[in-house]
């Protein structure tokens, strides 16, 4: 009888896509020990967050709601979790993989002298897990030998949670001053995007060093667009600017899963490959046959992508 | 200023990963080591502000005998010396913070800084659990908003600013950018888009030679040793069925189109 506490990150108003993952790896692990799952809602003004996750076949959804929780800090959230965890005794810590749960889990793991795993794809059972290492190459069967146990899951490998009941809502009063934190927050600059989120997208499109960024990626935006698509992209599109950074998919970027990715002027290093090869249907174009991309391919189309996408697009339209 | 940054000899991660028939390990034999790339990133940040700062720059390094390579490498690019904890291969994240605020207690720095996760285990837990055992603030992710081809980048300027004891610190978070004010000492972890770490210069190989690296055994560091994280079986992800090469984009449309059914 393990108790399982999963931390759900909201925007606007609602549980993000990527966070329902969490809510599914927590009832995977919950079904699997006996032990109750409880939700952690962490914000300002989060009651219509709360309300949502009433129906997640849950024990309880905990609040910790405040000013001091209006912008994410990790010693606030670190103490918001501890609070949590100790309030519904829980054993197994876990959320959804994210830049906040990359950030406070393992802190929180320090603190309660727990094990970690980071990025589970698979739930053996209440302490065993698998989880990609050497990006992705090797899937590790891993326990976790600590009383209690943290976790993050990646979003990619957990469907959507089974819905159900109506747990109490319980507020925990976490006390904490921001300004004498150790890192204090500055500010946060948003980038917008009118395209689909990438994490979350049926449909991602992602240019690379081929397209040699300018008019060459803007044949990926393009594409994209058509599609409905997210823009996706590799390191060398990232690190020269071409796009936002936070669009990088691969492993140390993020990790996608659409029904349909096209890949274009991409070569397919493996540390790319770590983070889109679950795409159901991989479309690649790429002047060099003998790019790996190719090896993971449904598709592949070997060509000038400054002839071929164009001529794509135009067949598309018809 | 005194910068403490930590690295990790890992695999090249140019070099194709693998694993044993008994799901035991990975093979090793012929295998290339080097410095693992975030903390390649680390290293080099931390130069940059010694440049502005002054002070020196201490590299930590928990692994191998072997290890000692990358140490030096570390101290070509132009560290000062190197604090070497021998130990087997591969360590629980848990027991890696415990040796490291061994070390960091010892010299106590005021800045710590270290790649964001390392490309062998791909844990990166172990910053944020060395900062809460050291009761320090933690700012993961840093990053900068310039690209890499920017000026204060070719100019070489380092991206985390520091003014009396508080570092100014731009995380890559999802969705965007986070600035934090981080007190000092506090520990940092670097992103991809920090900076590009330069390559060790013939002198600085030969003066690397001379510089100290101090050894000690991981007992000597921490006598709590028990991996947290046992690792029972490794095995190949699951493969993609092999796909075709298409003539031309009709035929990509068509298959698209009756085939996958995706469009």
């Amino acid at each position: 009888m393990s108790n399982v506490l999963i931390l759900v990150e909201h925007a606007e108003g609602q549980a993000k896509k990527t966070a329902l993952a969490g809510i599914t790896f927590g009832q995977q692990v919950a079904a699997k020990s006996g032990g109750t799952l409880n939700l952690l809602v962490i914000g300002k003004g989060v009651g219509a967050v709360a309300a949502e996750l009433k129906a997640f076949n849950v024990a309880k959804v905990l609040v910790v709601d405040g000013d001091a929780f209006e912008n994410f800090t990790t010693e606030g959230y670190c103490a918001a979790v501890e609070a949590a965890a100790k309030s519904c005794k829980a054993k197994v810590i876990g959320s959804a993989s994210s830049s906040i749960a990359k950030d406070v889990l393992p802190r929180i793991a320090a603190r309660f002298g727990a094990a970690m795993a980071t990025d589970v794809l698979d739930v053996v059972d209440a302490k065993t897990f698998k989880r990609p290492m050497w990006a992705g190459n090797v899937v590790a069967t891993v326990e976790l030998t600590t009383d209690v146990k943290v976790c993050t899951a990646r979003t990619t490998e957990f469907d959507a949670p089974a819905q159900g009941g109506s747990a109490a809502v319980e507020n925990i009063n976490v006390s904490v001053d921001p300004a004498a934190f150790k890192a204090k927050f500055v500010s946060l600059k948003q980038i917008k995007s009118e395209r689909p989120d990438l994490a979350v997208a049926d449909r991602v499109v992602s240019g690379g060093r081929g397209t040699k960024g300018g008019d060459g990626f803007k044949l990926v935006e393009a594409l994209a667009d058509h599609f409905g698509a997210a823009v996706g992209a590799t390191r060398a599109a990232c690190d020269a600017g071409w796009v936002a950074n936070d669009l990088q998919v691969g492993q140390t970027g993020k990790v996608v899963a659409p029904d349909l990715y096209v890949a274009i002027g991409i070569s397919g290093a493996i540390q790319h490959l770590a983070g889109m090869k679950s795409s159901k249907v991989i479309v690649a174009i790429n002047k060099d046959p003998e790019a790996p991309i190719f090896q993971v391919a449904d598709y592949g189309l070997v060509a000038d992508l400054f002839k071929a996408v164009p001529e794509l697009l135009e067949a598309l339209k018809k | 200023m005194k910068i403490l940054v930590t690295v990790k000899s890992v695999e090249d991660p140019e070099i194709k990963i693998k694993i044993k028939p008994d799901g035991s390990g990975i093979e090793t034999d012929q295998m290339k080591y080097v410095i693992n790339p975030f903390d390649e990133i680390a290293v080099e940040e931390a130069l940059r502000l010694r440049d502005v700062h002054k002070g020196e720059v201490v590299i930590a390094c928990i692994g191998k005998e072997d290890a000692t390579h990358q140490i030096r490498t570390a101290l070509a690019m132009g560290a000062d010396r190197g604090v070497h904890v021998v130990s087997g291969n591969l360590l629980d994240p848990s027991v890696v913070s415990l040796a490291l605020k061994k070390v960091i207690t010892d010299e106590s720095p005021d800045l710590v800084l270290m790649g964001k996760q390392a490309v062998d285990d791909d844990m990166g837990q172990v910053g944020a659990m060395l900062a809460e055992r050291l009761g320090w603030g933690q700012a993961n992710f840093a990053s900068k908003e310039e690209s890499l081809e920017s000026a204060d980048e070719k100019a070489k300027k380092p991206a985390i600013k520091i003014e009396g004891r508080s570092a100014t610190v731009v995380r890559e978070v999802d969705g965007g950018f986070e600035t934090v004010a981080l007190s000092l000492p506090g520990l940092i972890t670097v992103d991809l888009r920090l900076n590009v770490p330069r390559y060790a210069s013939l002198p600085g190989i030969m003066k690397a030679k001379k510089k100290e690296i101090k050894t000690l055994q991981l007992g000597d560091a921490t006598s709590d040793t028990t991996p947290r994280v046992k690792i029972l079986k490794m095995e190949p992800p699951a493969q993609r069925a092999a796909g075709i090469i298409v003539a031309d984009v009709p035929s990509l449309v068509e298959k698209l189109k009756n085939e996958a059914k995706v469009i």
